[in-house]
Formats: structure tokens, sequence, C-alpha cells
């Protein structure tokens, strides 16, 4: 199991801190106990030092200087967030709503039967709405190429904006 | 990183500067000049480009700085702004070396490596060692050395800066840890030795 690649990987955990407690403990008694262990953990930890030990390079002495000369042709722009139109995204938000909702009410209306307990005036509306429903050639614009790519499309930047908010909020918990 | 003695802390300046006070940009500079000047260098040989590519970053975070929304470190989010500045200026340069694999990367390299066997003999320091066995590295794995080690910048971080999850950006940097180590072997073999008997 112990190839070399796999204790490489153990031990630079080790050495970041990245272990867990067990592990830690097990890492130690092999080092301690293990030659080849012990050879590979000393050659990783000089590694690690030297990198550690690097310092960052420097720009001339003139940089700051240089970058306020610049700055000062310059003014903070506001944030991008406040370009976007909130109206934009309601009305997007409230075109797919009314889809949704003409959706089901045409399902509902669809239904047959159990409708007993519902009111004279709902029964009429259903039946209108079912008869001017059931007048319109639905298959012509779902059987099209174009409304299923159209569809398709919408249902993957959908799945997109869900990723996106999933993650946001993963990133916004683990703060 | 060296933090210039204001007190304050980068968040606080950020706010400072938004709400007018422009001049206090200049302890932003002074404290992340090192940083970026060090990643920039990753992707550009040249120190003149650096100079000028690092001033353009941080032009482009004071126009930009509104949206630093403060959910992460200032340095962070300085890290994209550096990460987009220099993809877009080896665009320019038509100079792809976003990937190791990429054939002209590796002529790149090893045209790098052949420069770098010629001034071998020369005896180098401890911090120029590393600093030039790093630039040996293709861009991506110098990256995330530079930012791990001397970006202090935790697993987390770099996955988010670069867009990558933790356990990828570990496996990455263990990836470029050997690289390095094999460089180091190959040309600094004897500063190596000298170091270790040190």
């Amino acid at each position: 199991m112990n190839t070399k690649e796999q204790m490489e990987e153990r031990l630079w955990d080790y050495i970041d801190g990245l272990s867990s407690p067990e592990e830690k403990t097990t890492i130690s008694a092999l080092i301690a106990a293990n030659l080849e262990w012990q050879r590979k953990y000393t050659e990783l930890l000089d590694i690690h030092q030297l990198m550690d030990s690097t310092e960052l390079e420097a720009p001339s002495m003139r940089f700051t200087k240089n970058v306020m000369e610049e700055i000062s042709r310059y003014q903070v722009a506001p944030a991008t967030k406040t370009y976007i139109n909130k109206n934009i995204i309601r009305s997007i938000g409230a075109f797919f709503l009314l889809m949704i909702g003409s959706i089901l009410i045409y399902f509902f209306g669809q239904m047959q039967g159990g409708d007993s307990g519902s009111s004279p005036q709902v029964t009429q509306f259903s039946q209108t709405l079912q008869n001017n429903l059931n007048k319109f050639n639905w298959s012509k614009i779902f059987n099209s190429t174009y409304m299923n790519v159209f569809l398709m499309i919408n249902v993957i930047l959908a799945l997109v904006l869900v990723d996106m908010y999933l993650q946001r909020k993963k990133q916004q918990s683990s703060h | 990183m060296p933090v210039m003695n204001t007190g304050l802390t980068d968040k606080e300046i950020i706010s400072r500067i938004l709400l007018g006070e422009s001049a206090l940009f200049a302890v932003l500079v002074e404290r992340y000049q090192n940083y970026v000047f060090t990643l920039v260098l990753r992707f550009t040989d040249s120190r003149e480009d650096a100079e000028e590519i690092s001033q353009d970053i941080f032009v482009k975070s004071y126009r930009s700085l509104a949206d630093f929304r403060g959910e992460s470190k200032f340095s962070t989010w300085l890290y994209t702004v550096v990460r987009t500045s220099c993809i877009t200026f080896l665009r320019k340069k038509k100079l792809d070396t976003t990937s190791i694999d990429n054939e002209r990367t590796l002529i790149q390299l090893e045209n790098r490596e052949s420069g770098f066997k010629a001034n071998a003999i020369e005896q180098k320091s401890r911090h120029a060692m590393v600093n030039e066995a790093i630039r040996l590295l293709s861009p991506d794995d110098a990256q995330v050395i530079t930012l791990f080690y001397q970006g202090e910048q935790s697993l987390e971080e770099i996955g988010r800066i670069m867009g990558l999850d933790p356990n990828t950006v570990k496996v990455k940097l263990h990836r470029a840890r050997h690289r390095l180590k094999d460089k180091m072997e190959k040309y600094f073999s004897q500063e190596v030795s000298e170091l270790q008997s040190d």
C-alpha cells in the first residue's frame, strides 16, 4: 500500500500540519522506527524549510511613487453589482413565473373528475380554459427543435445558476 | 508578508480610500508590492515587464476597489487581478504559458533551463537559488508554491482564487514541490548539498 508517492504525500501532509491527530501519531511512530521514512522526512523537511525561508522579490525603489502618480489620474469606479438593474432581473423572474403558472393552470385544467367540492365559477373558468387550451396546437410548439433547444438551454442555465448560488452559500458559511 | 506600521487593517484602509482618502492606497502598495511583483515574476522572466504589469495591477485594483466586499483577504482578491492581468499580458505577447503540457511551454522551459545551466557555476544564495528553481517550473506550479509559501495563503484560499477544490490544490502543491525538488537536484545539486551540510 505504501508506495513511494503515497509516503511522500503523507509526509507532506504531516509537515504542512494537515494530518489528522491519529495520522500524526502514526507518522511520528513511522519516522521514529523506520529508517526509510526517517530519511525521506528529513529530505522533505529540508525542502520545506528552504522554501519557507525564501523572501519575496522586490520591485524598484520608485515603485510606490510610480503607482501613486498613475492612480492620481483615475477615480475608484462604482461597484459592479450596482451596474445591474434589478428591474431587469425581476422582469426575467416574472416571465418565468408566468410561464410556470400557465403550464400549471393547463395541467390542472386537464385533470378530470374529483372537482365536486369546487364552486361553479371555478369549474366554469376551468372548463373555458381547458377548451381554449385544447384548441391550441401545442404539439407544433413542443415538437419543434428550436423550442426543445431553447428549453434545454434554459434548464442548463438554471442548473448553472443554482450551482453558483450553492457554491456562494457554501463559501459564505465557511468564512 | 511585510506590514506597514499604520495600525490599520486592510479593510479599514479600503473603507477610508472609498470615502475619499486616496493617498492611503500607498499603504496597500507598500504592503503588497513584493507579493504582487513576485507573483508576476512567475509569469514573466523580465523584471522590467514584471514591474510594468505590477504597476498596472495596482492601478486596476485601485479602480475596482469598490468591488472588494471583504469576504476574503485583500491579498486573495488582489491575486485574482494578478492572474487576469498576467494572462492578458501573456496573450498579448502570444505566449501561452498556462499549461506545462503545452508544447510551446516546453520549448520555452527548455530554453530557460539551458540558460540556467550556463549560469549554474555561479554561486547562489539560498534565497536566489530557490527563486530561480521556482522560475524553472511551469507558471501554474510556480504560482501554487509562491502562494502557499511566500503569499502565506491556505489551500482553501488558493482553491478559491484559482477556482479549484482545496484537495486539487493539495495534489497540485505536492506535484509542484516534487518537480521543484527534481529541478533543484538537477541544476543546483552542489548548492543543495552545501546547504544541507551547513
